[in-house]
């Protein structure tokens, strides 16, 4: 059935229809009786009611509106109205002007030549952070490609078509105990497959096959039609995108690897860590899944197939909590008007702050003045390597560290801007309450980063008597 | 109109009233009663008062199995309830005893059944803790008294039972206060906790609240004067293990 431009549904008046897909047809509306618009433009989405698949649309469109309803941010259309389930089906939300990455895809393939690194960051890094506040509110996409990821102008991303995904609060009307896998064969994760829903990994499985695409212009498990096809990518590894494109260079694929792991808990365990990574290429520590250029040897492929058969995911729990067991810990680390007992302290509240879990990441973050004077890269060398000495006495088991010097005279900004930028959990910083020299200067940085923050911020005090100690000696002299 | 569904009061007159009055301050205008008014707990006669003066403005009561055993018939469980039955027999007036007897077994509201255990069977009391027992009452429900939604109790923990994908009968562990769009045309099974004896290892009272006209229904979690209402039990002489069930919530 399609829509007669210029028809009124429930106070709306339908405009050009501007997608007919196979699950859904969308036009642009607005309301009627020149009633203004809502302060963005609209459109109204219908289920194709023929064939058989109906029914299953009609439970998507179900699953959208009860999503829609529940999410909010800047990176999910905004809900309007919806229609009657028995009557006329439908959703009216925002609709979003930018390009989608399948029509940024569409557009490059004739070319033969790839986006250039760090723009597939740039743009990996939008999707990753746009992830992540869905997961925040305890949901998972869990049909991301890119048909459903669309680029403002000002390159933030949007997310579309929650037609298939899960929220902790809601009932998971998809849920079923025994039916095929649901979702995109091309960017399916390996849980999936199996049927776990609810796992916010699989969305970062997703982001990664879009990842692969940009830089290879290939699909990494191709887009399989049958079941064994795609069971095959529980144990099988995609050729590494240098294989295909020697352009890329080895941290990017270090990352989009890292994101087509089979076990989820091999991948980057939140959307913020991935989103670290593509926002500082420099600090993405390399190894042989970087370096590869050549696919895995049948055997050990064939040995993963093997215990593929006897896969086991262990359940899900919600989302939010998964994010906060792997908290980015981003420590201040002061260098000057310091003391030995301060810098301990701050290495063992880090150190507790990191949990238990792996896959907790440390930012090591030291702010210095600018100085004309010096060389930069120089500056930057002599900071870094001393958070890097400071560092030496956490013991990280194996967790991700990264060292970060910013420059700027205004401290409190400088960090508040980075913990912004990179999604930190939990900001570990000196209370400075000791001291002669700190007591004008650092307070003033400690209260403002707490006040403004957008995360927790931990305060730590060095033990009093060494500090007490240590300022009646410098009084005395 | 938004419906208060209130089960398992078990006789605890602190926890029914500050569910009443979050419910009240929530938009509450209609009340129903999903059974076990007494049994347990040591104030039976405060809250059968309130209760009768709620059904005589037109809130729907339905009974439970500590109801009927204070009647006289025999109370299901241990011999603690036994006891616990023939004490809170002897507290009652005639009128109260009467209104319990009068009490039906199911009560209808829109497309919605009340009942107090499983509408399969509802003398019975059969604790619809499994998925198959659930498909089993929403068959019951929709072919007996064409309804689509059940609300029900009994069991002392909040639970919502829908229809999958494939039909058959799934769990969900509501979150409170987010509340969950009841779609018309599927169904569903709520189970909406106990008020007076919450048995989660949390002692807050529990009900849910039903948004009529949107099809929508919250579970809430209410704090209240546990500590009260298990003095009151020790001070009755009844079961410590009630007075302490109340202080664990479980």
């Amino acid at each position: 059935m399609r829509l007669q431009e210029g028809s009124v549904i429930d106070g709306f008046v339908v405009g050009p229809r501007v997608h007919a897909g196979a699950m859904a047809e969308i036009y642009r509306v607005r309301y009627d009786g020149g009633r203004p618009d809502p302060g963005f433009p609209m459109m109204m989405k219908l289920p194709r009611m023929g064939g058989g698949e109906g029914a299953e649309n009609l439970v998507g469109l179900e699953v959208e509106h009860q999503m829609l309803q529940a999410l909010e941010g800047p990176h999910v259309p905004r809900f309007v109205a919806a229609g009657d389930m028995h009557r006329l089906p439908y959703l009216v939300m925002e609709y979003i002007e930018g390009r989608t990455l399948q029509q940024m895809l569409d557009e490059m393939s004739p070319l033969q030549r790839r986006p250039a690194a760090a723009d597939i960051a740039r743009w990996g890094r939008a999707i990753a952070l746009a992830a992540h506040s869905l997961h925040r509110q305890n949901a998972v996409h869990l049909d991301l490609k890119p048909a459903n990821v669309i680029f403002r102008a000002d390159g933030s991303c949007v997310l579309l078509d929650f037609g298939l995904s899960w929220h902790a609060h809601y009932p998971d009307l998809l849920a079923a105990d025994l039916r095929p896998a649901i979702g995109s064969p091309a960017w399916m994760a390996p849980e999936q497959v199996v049927g776990v829903r609810g796992d916010p990994r699989s969305d970062i499985f997703a982001i990664g096959v879009m990842l692969y695409e940009l830089a290879t212009g290939e699909l990494p498990f191709g887009a399989p039609a049958t079941p064994g096809g795609l069971r095959q990518r529980l144990w099988m590894d995609p050729s590494p995108p240098r294989a295909l494109n020697p352009q890329v260079p080895p941290w990017l694929q270090e990352i989009v690897l890292h994101c087509l792991e089979s076990t989820a808990a091999n991948r980057p365990p939140s959307a913020a860590h991935l989103a670290f990574d593509l926002g500082n290429p420099q600090q993405v520590e390399v190894g042989a899944r970087g370096l590869r250029t050549r696919r895995t040897s049948f055997s050990s492929q064939f040995r993963r197939w093997i215990r593929a058969a006897g896969l086991h995911y262990e359940p899900s729990p919600l989302p939010a909590e998964r994010i906060d067991e792997v908290p980015i810990v981003m420590v201040a680390v002061p260098h000057r008007d310091t003391s030995d007992a301060v810098l301990y302290g701050l290495r063992q509240a880090t150190r507790r702050s990191l949990g238990i879990r792996p896959g907790a990441r440390l930012a090591c973050v030291a702010v210095v003045d600018p100085d004309p004077q010096a060389e930069e890269a120089a500056v930057h060398r002599y900071h870094s390597e001393r958070l890097r000495q400071w560092c030496r006495g956490i013991d990280l088991h194996d967790r991700q560290v990264s060292f970060h010097v910013l420059q700027s005279d205004d401290v409190a900004g400088a960090l508040l801007t980075y913990a912004e930028a990179n999604q930190v959990s939990l900001i570990v910083i000196g209370a400075a309450t000791h001291g002669l020299a700190l007591r004008r200067f650092i307070p003033t940085v400690t209260a403002r980063v707490a006040a403004e923050a957008p995360c927790s911020v931990l305060l730590v005090k060095d033990a009093p008597p060494f500090a007490l100690l240590r300022q009646a000696a410098a009084e005395a002299a | 109109m938004r419906l208060a569904l209130l089960s398992d009061l078990h006789a605890n007159p602190g926890a029914l009233q500050a569910c009443l009055a979050h419910a009240r301050r929530c938009g509450a205008t209609r009340f129903a009663i999903l059974g076990d008014l007494v049994g347990y707990g040591a104030e039976p006669v405060p809250v059968l008062e309130t209760v009768m003066e709620l059904a005589g403005r037109g809130a729907l009561v339905v009974r439970g199995n500590h109801d009927t055993a204070a009647q006289g018939e025999p109370a299901t469980g241990g011999t603690g309830e036994h006891l616990a039955a023939a004490w809170t027999r002897a507290q009652l007036a005639p009128r109260h005893r009467e209104f319990l007897a009068s009490l039906p077994l199911t009560a209808s509201i829109a497309d919605a059944l009340l009942v107090h255990a499983d509408p399969y069977d509802p003398a019975r009391w059969q604790y619809l803790d499994r998925p198959a027992l659930v498909g089993r009452a929403l068959g019951a429900a929709q072919r007996q008294w064409g309804a689509s939604k059940v609300f029900c109790g009994h069991v002392h923990q909040q639970q919502l039972y829908y229809r999958a994908a494939d039909g058959h009968p799934m769990a969900f562990a509501p979150v409170p206060e987010v509340p969950v769009p009841l779609a018309a045309h599927r169904s569903w099974l709520a189970v909406v906790g106990s008020v007076g004896q919450p048995r989660d290892g949390d002692p807050r009272a529990m009900y849910a609240l039903f948004d009529v006209a949107q099809s929508r229904l919250s579970f809430h979690r209410i704090a209240y004067d546990h500590t009260a209402a298990a003095a009151a039990i020790r001070a009755a002489g009844l079961p410590e293990s009630f007075a302490a069930r109340l202080e664990r919530g479980r």
